[in-house]
C-alpha cells in the first residue's frame, strides 16, 4: 500500500467513523510516511541495496 | 512586559532553611500569596494544595528544629505537573476523561520528592494528556505566560513553567515526551532537564508515549536541577556549583544543518552571541553533522500518536467527546499508521541514535538552541519563521524531539532574551545525565551572559 493508497482509504475510513477533522493530522502522517519509506537506511528485499549494520535494538 | 529579577535558587532557600535563616513555612506561605494573586489570570495550577502545603511545612521546620535534616530540599516548596499521581488526588493529566480519578498512591518520584522534604504547594495544569505544546488544549483552560498574558508558556508542562517564572514554586517536576520540559523551561526562562532515558522512573505518570517519556525539573539554575535530579533518579551527590569544572577546553558539537535552517531573527542572534561568549571562554566549538537528522519529525510522529493511540484506544471508544477537540484528532490518526511504517520509524530511531552518539564520540557535549521561536502566541496556529508561516506545533518541536527518540540526555539553560524580553534558550546534550549536568554546571555563567540572567 503506497502512502497515497492509504491515505485514501484512511481519510474515507475518517469521514465515515463522523471524524472529517482526521483529514489534516491524515494528511500529516502520510508525508511521514513518504519520508520514512524514502529513506537510503530502509532494506531491500530484492538484495539491491546494503543491509543495515545491525539490527534495531526493541521499542525503548 | 517586565523582565523579572533574577529567580530565587531553590538550593539557595534549602540551605537558609537548613541553617535556620528562613522557614519552610515562611517560604511556603510567600508562594502561596503569589498563587492567590496571579493565578487566577495565569491559570497554572489544576489543584492548588494550601492546607496541606502548610502543614508539611511546618512539619519540615520541626523536624530540622528536632535534628532531623532531610538534604537539600528539605521544606523546599514545588510545583508537580498534575500528570504524576499524588496519593488522595486526582491526576486529571487536564483531562475530563480522568474526571474521576484519585490516586492511590504516590507517583515514585512524588515519593522520592516528599521523602526528601519537598513541600508540595500543588498540582499544575498542562496540555491535555501531555499531547501538545502550547497548553492551549486543557480542559482546565489555557495557561498564560506570566511575562505576557497573550502568549503561550509553551507545553506541554506550561503550568509548571509558569509556576516557577512567577514565584508560586521555586521548581517544578514535569515530563518530557518530544520536548515538554525544555520548551516550557526555555518559554520562560527557566532551567528544564531531560534526563537520559529510565534514569527517572515513570512509575505512577500517566503516559504519553512509553517509549519517548521522560521526567525531570524545571527549575531556576543548573545547580537546582542536579540537586532534584540526583533525588528523583536516587543517584545521590553531584550539582554543587563548586564541583564545576573549568569551562576552557570543554569540547561541544554544533549540529548546524538542519537545527539551525529555521531560527527566528532573536534566537539566531542570541544563538550566535553564547557561542561567541562560549569560545571567548575557550570552549571549543566544533560543526557536527547529524546526517539523518530531516527524518527526525517523521519518526517522532509515527512512533508518539502510535504509541498514545493504543493506549487511549478504548478511552476514544467510550467517551470521545471527554477529550479537547484537537487531542482527540491527533489520537485518532495515530490509529490509522501501518505497523510497517511504525517499524520504520523505529529503524530511524536507532539511525539517529547511533548518530547522535557518533556526534559526542571524542567530545562534551552537543549545543544547539533549544527552541527555534521565543513564546508564541495563544491562539495562534502558525508562526513566522525565516520568512515562512510554519506550524507552531512543528516548530516548537524541532529541536527537542530528537532527543526523546535517541534518550540522550538533555538540558536548557537561558542564554539571553528577545528585544521584547522574551526568553531565549540554549540546549546542551550529553552522553549521560551527570555530563550534561557537569557541562552545564561549567558553562551556565557564560551561556546566561553578563546580565548573569536573561530574565
Amino acid at each position: 500500500m503506497t502512502p497515497e493508497d492509504w491515505l485514501e482509504s484512511a481519510r474515507a475510513d475518517a469521514e465515515r467513523r463522523g471524524l472529517p477533522d482526521l483529514r489534516a493530522a491524515l494528511e500529516g502522517l502520510a508525508r511521514s510516511a513518504g519520508v520514512l519509506r524514502e529513506a537510503d537506511w530502509n532494506d531491500d528485499a530484492s538484495g539491491s541495496s546494503e543491509p543495515a549494520p545491525d539490527a534495531p535494538p526493541p521499542a525503548g | 512586559m517586565t523582565p523579572p529579577a533574577e529567580l530565587p535558587s531553590l538550593v539557595d532557600l534549602g540551605r537558609a532553611i537548613r541553617a535556620g535563616e528562613t522557614t519552610s513555612e515562611a517560604a511556603t506561605e510567600r508562594c502561596l500569596a503569589v498563587i492567590r494573586d496571579r493565578d487566577p489570570s495565569i491559570n497554572a495550577f489544576i489543584t492548588v494544595l494550601a492546607d496541606a502545603a502548610l502543614d508539611a511545612a511546618r512539619t519540615a521546620d520541626r523536624e530540622l528544629r528536632s535534628g532531623r535534616d532531610r538534604g537539600r530540599l528539605h521544606g523546599v516548596p514545588f510545583s508537580i505537573k498534575d500528570i504524576f499521581d499524588v496519593t488522595g488526588l486526582p491526576t486529571t493529566a487536564a483531562s475530563h476523561v480522568r474526571r474521576e480519578h484519585v490516586a492511590g498512591r504516590d507517583a515514585t518520584v512524588v515519593a522520592r520528592l516528599r521523602n526528601a522534604g519537598a513541600v508540595f504547594v500543588g498540582k499544575t495544569n498542562l496540555h491535555e494528556f501531555a499531547l501538545g505544546t502550547t497548553n492551549e488544549e486543557s480542559a482546565y483552560g489555557p495557561v498564560h505566560h506570566p511575562l505576557d498574558s497573550s502568549r503561550s508558556p509553551g507545553g506541554s508542562s506550561g503550568g509548571s513553567a509558569a509556576s516557577v517564572l512567577a514565584g508560586m514554586a521555586y521548581a517544578s517536576v514535569g515530563t518530557d515526551t518530544g520536548g515538554s520540559i525544555r520548551i516550557p523551561s526555555a518559554a520562560c526562562g527557566l532551567v528544564g532537564l531531560k534526563p537520559r532515558y529510565r534514569d527517572v522512573p515513570t512509575q505512577g505518570v500517566v503516559p504519553l508515549s512509553a517509549s519517548l517519556d521522560h521526567v525531570g525539573p524545571l527549575c531556576a539554575t543548573v545547580a537546582d536541577a542536579a540537586a532534584i535530579f540526583a533525588v528523583i533518579a536516587d543517584a545521590p551527590g553531584g550539582g554543587d556549583p563548586a564541583e564545576a569544572g573549568a569551562a576552557r577546553g570543554l569540547r561541544l558539537g554544533v549540529p548546524r544543518r538542519y537545527f539551525l535552517d529555521l531560527l527566528d531573527d532573536d534566537v539566531a542572534r542570541a544563538f550566535d552571541a553564547t557561542c561567541a561568549r562560549l569560545s571567548a571562554a575557550g570552549v571549543v566549538l566544533e560543526d557536527v553533522v547529524i546526517p539523518h537528522a530531516g527524518e527526525t519529525p517523521a519518526a517522532y510522529l509515527h512512533i508518539a500518536l502510535t504509541e498514545a493511540a493504543a493506549f487511549h484506544a478504548r478511552t476514544l471508544e467510550t467517551r470521545p467527546d471527554d477529550y479537547t477537540p484537537t487531542v482527540r484528532v491527533r489520537l485518532e490518526a495515530g490509529r490509522y499508521v501501518l505497523a510497517e511504517d511504525y517499524l520504520r520509524a523505529q529503524r530511524c530511531r536507532h539511525v539517529l541514535r547511533t548518530e547522535v552518539s557518533a556526534a559526542l564520540e571524542g567530545r562534551d557535549g552537543l549545543l544547539l538552541p533549544s527552541l527555534a521561536v521565543p513564546a508564541t502566541p495563544l491562539g495562534a496556529a502558525t508562526v513566522r519563521v525565516s520568512g515562512a508561516d510554519e506550524p507552531v506545533r512543528n516548530v516548537t518541536l524541532r529541536l527537542t524531539q530528537l532527543f526523546n527518540l535517541t534518550g540522550h540526555a538533555a538540558i536548557t539553560v537561558p542564554c539571553g532574551a528577545t528585544g521584547g524580553g522574551l526568553p531565549i534558550g540554549a540546549q546542551l546534550v550529553g552522553a549521560s545525565t551527570a555530563s550534561a549536568l557537569r557541562i552545564a554546571l561549567s558553562l551556565e555563567p557564560h551561556l546566561r551572559g553578563p546580565r548573569g540572567s536573561s530574565r
